[in-house]
């Protein structure tokens, strides 16, 4: 009984200190690298559209990575008729609630919503889709070193391999190797992570740089305004 | 007089004179811009501080021209669409990527926003410095408290639209208040959400409160905060009348007319106002994640309570003055003390004309005590402001005790402390 109240007391503690120990990987990548995006674009379709949608997401919005609308056609939409139609999921919602215990959640924003005082959302994600572990007390057989007890199992198992953690040293290891190695998986994740942030907000160059030009007007008219005020100014004393 | 002007014009309504003058015998125009802005005597001595109104006015037009724009495209409904997201949700997404220009409409009005209330918190920071609510401008004060009241609601309402996890905990959190209100606190609560659970009746309510009833409420005030100000004349940063030295005419010797003079004044003031504006919205547009909070990128979800619910940052030193209030009084629950507590240090402001008995208005000649309580009471505000973003912690509820303590210091001990400060005298006229 003591035993429970202390563990009680003592919880609330516990997560804090476990939520502030949260160390997440800097994504190394950028947003203005396109093959990488287009990478990125590849394993996503691959691998994570199957189950989570991208339903704020247009197919032809995937032109402004560089690719023409014909290669959009052939390469990326698998589940899609027509070019202007949204990444959505071919399974269904309600199935997938029994399969996974929760619907996957959309995945358009999910590098914007991911975002703490950790760190940017593409260091979760970075971080996150590098430290699934083997555990066997899971459901799916898998879990999480940033998400514990993740509903959603190691899709990219076969590129990454299995690892496993080890409860002393509280790291990861390379049970079984994948087809990639630990330094090709880290740069697909990269590039994965790179979409994800990209489609988080695909205007957010075209945002900067209209920022540029907006500034730069303001401060012709700055110079212009504060002419003005000292010209009609200089009578008052 | 005005009648042998008006004889010059048919009775059909044709033209006589210029368009100027027929507008002019049937409406006040000429006399309206005279009496507001070529001959509305300002005066001289306006610094920094005095910017601050005209940019909320200015913020007042991004906010309504961008929120038509939105209302356009947004759709106020909680039901699920076939990608299993909310609608609403989904709406603000599609004005993000697929409206032409979309994005910009909405990060100047999600910026705007936030501008909004720094601007009005600076507005009312030059009014405690410069004594602008004393004696007689104690009506334009009250208006403008009345405006800061419904700019809290607008900004809460608002808030629930984007329909994110944020959005609807943080609603859940503020309804679920008035159900500490003893006896009819229940029953009301849920006649403000309109169901048991923040849910489609609330969304749509909030959305007709946030796009027409407040809105219309704001205007009314705006208008008669404005009219009242004029009333008077302003009040200035050495907080002397200039009414009461005229010239021959009946000009106010340190008076300057309102245009051109500050009309092109303001201008500089918000073309740098739109610089830092502008450099929020196109290079930071989630404000460090305290103008658009990270979390509300996940559409609300009922069954998912988010581990730690903040509101925006400018309701947070209010939300920690709730938060101090920890102790059940007269068998009432501690969560209703807060909710008064967070009501009072709103409302409080109301009372400032009454409270300060000081002889003179302008802090530059006020002495050492109401300085160190401005000073106290600011540090205090920020510090709550700081404390209301974090989870709930052992020494962050103690301190905000403290801060809660001084804030409602400062106005509470007004009438001691502003009588027995030392005073300098006030001048004669308007220092430069």
């Amino acid at each position: 009984m003591k035993k429970i109240l202390v563990a009680l007391l003592f919880a609330p503690l516990m997560a804090l200190a476990s939520s502030a120990a949260l160390h997440l990987d800097k994504w190394p990548g950028s947003v203005a690298d396109k093959p990488a995006l287009q990478n990125g674009a590849k394993l996503f379709v691959n691998y994570c559209l199957n189950c989570h949608g991208a339903s704020y997401m247009r197919y032809n919005r995937l032109t402004e990575l560089g690719l023409t609308e014909e290669q959009v056609k052939d390469n990326l939409m698998f589940t899609a008729e027509k070019i202007g139609e949204q990444m959505r999921v071919a399974a269904r919602t309600d199935e997938q609630k029994q399969w996974f215990g929760a619907a996957p959640p959309d995945l358009t924003v999910i590098a914007r919503a991911r975002a703490s005082e950790h760190g940017s959302g593409a260091d979760w994600l970075y971080t996150y889709l590098r430290q699934f572990y083997r555990d066997d007390k899971r459901p799916t057989g898998w879990n999480n070193v940033v998400f514990d007890n993740v509903g959603m199992p190691h899709i990219l198992w076969q590129l990454q391999g299995q690892q496993v953690l080890n409860h002393e040293t509280h790291k990861l290891e390379l049970a079984v190797p994948g087809t990639l190695s630990p330094k090709e998986y880290d740069q697909a994740i990269s590039d994965l992570v790179g979409f994800l942030v990209w489609m988080g907000e695909p205007m957010q160059e075209q945002r900067k740089q209209l920022g540029i030009i907006v500034l730069l007007f303001l401060g012709v008219l700055f110079v212009l305004a504060y002419a003005l005020k000292k010209n009609y100014w200089k009578d008052v004393k | 007089m005005a009648n042998t002007s008006f004889e010059k014009y048919k009775s059909d309504g044709s033209l006589g004179g210029n368009v100027l003058e027929w507008v002019d015998a049937r409406f006040p125009l000429t006399a309206s811009i005279k009496g507001h802005l070529t001959e509305y005597y300002a005066p001289k001595n306006f610094n920094f501080w005095y910017f601050f109104g005209s940019l909320a006015l200015l913020v007042l037009v991004i906010q309504i021209v961008t929120g038509i724009f939105l209302v356009m495209h947004y759709k106020p409904d909680a039901a699920l669409n076939a990608n299993g997201v909310p609608v609403a949700f989904a709406s603000v997404e599609y004005i993000m990527r697929d409206v032409p220009w979309g994005w910009v409409i909405r990060y100047m009005h999600s910026t705007g926003a936030s501008a909004f209330f720094i601007v009005v918190y600076l507005h009312m920071f030059r009014g405690l410095m410069y004594g602008s609510y004393r004696q007689p401008r104690e009506l334009t004060w009250l208006f403008g408290v009345g405006i800061f009241l419904c700019l809290m609601g607008e900004a809460f309402f608002g808030y629930l639209l984007p329909w994110g996890q944020m959005s609807f905990w943080g609603a859940q959190v503020i309804v679920n208040l008035f159900s500490a209100i003893p006896l009819v606190g229940e029953p009301l609560s849920i006649w403000l959400r309109g169901d048991f659970v923040i849910g489609d009746a609330t969304l749509n309510r909030f959305f007709s409160f946030h796009v027409i009833a407040f809105p219309l409420v704001l205007l009314g005030l705006i208008a008669a905060h404005i009219l009242a100000l004029h009333e008077t004349g302003s009040n200035n940063p050495d907080g002397v009348e200039i009414k009461a030295k005229k010239d021959e005419r009946g000009i106010p010797l340190d008076g300057i007319p309102f245009h051109p003079y500050y009309t092109v004044k303001d201008i500089v003031g918000v073309v740098v106002f739109l610089m830092a504006f502008s450099a929020i919205m196109f290079f930071a547009p989630e404000g460090g994640g305290y103008f658009l909070e990270y979390n509300n990128f996940f559409p609300a979800d009922p069954l998912k309570t988010p581990p730690h619910i903040a509101p925006v940052w400018y309701f947070t030193p209010y939300y920690s003055i709730l938060r101090a209030m920890v102790w059940p009084i007269f068998g009432l629950d501690a969560k209703f003390w807060g909710v008064v507590a967070m009501g009072a240090s709103v409302v409080i402001f109301a009372f400032l004309p009454w409270l300060d008995k000081s002889p003179v208005k302008s802090i530059r000649y006020r002495g050492p005590i109401y300085k160190t309580f401005l000073t106290l009471f600011v540090i205090s505000f920020f510090i709550l402001g700081y404390l209301g973003t974090q989870p709930p912690s052992y020494w962050g509820e103690k301190i905000s005790q403290v801060c809660s303590l001084i804030y409602f210091g400062f106005f509470l001990l007004m009438p001691w402390y502003s009588k027995v400060d030392k005073y300098r005298p006030a001048p004669d006229r308007v220092t430069m």
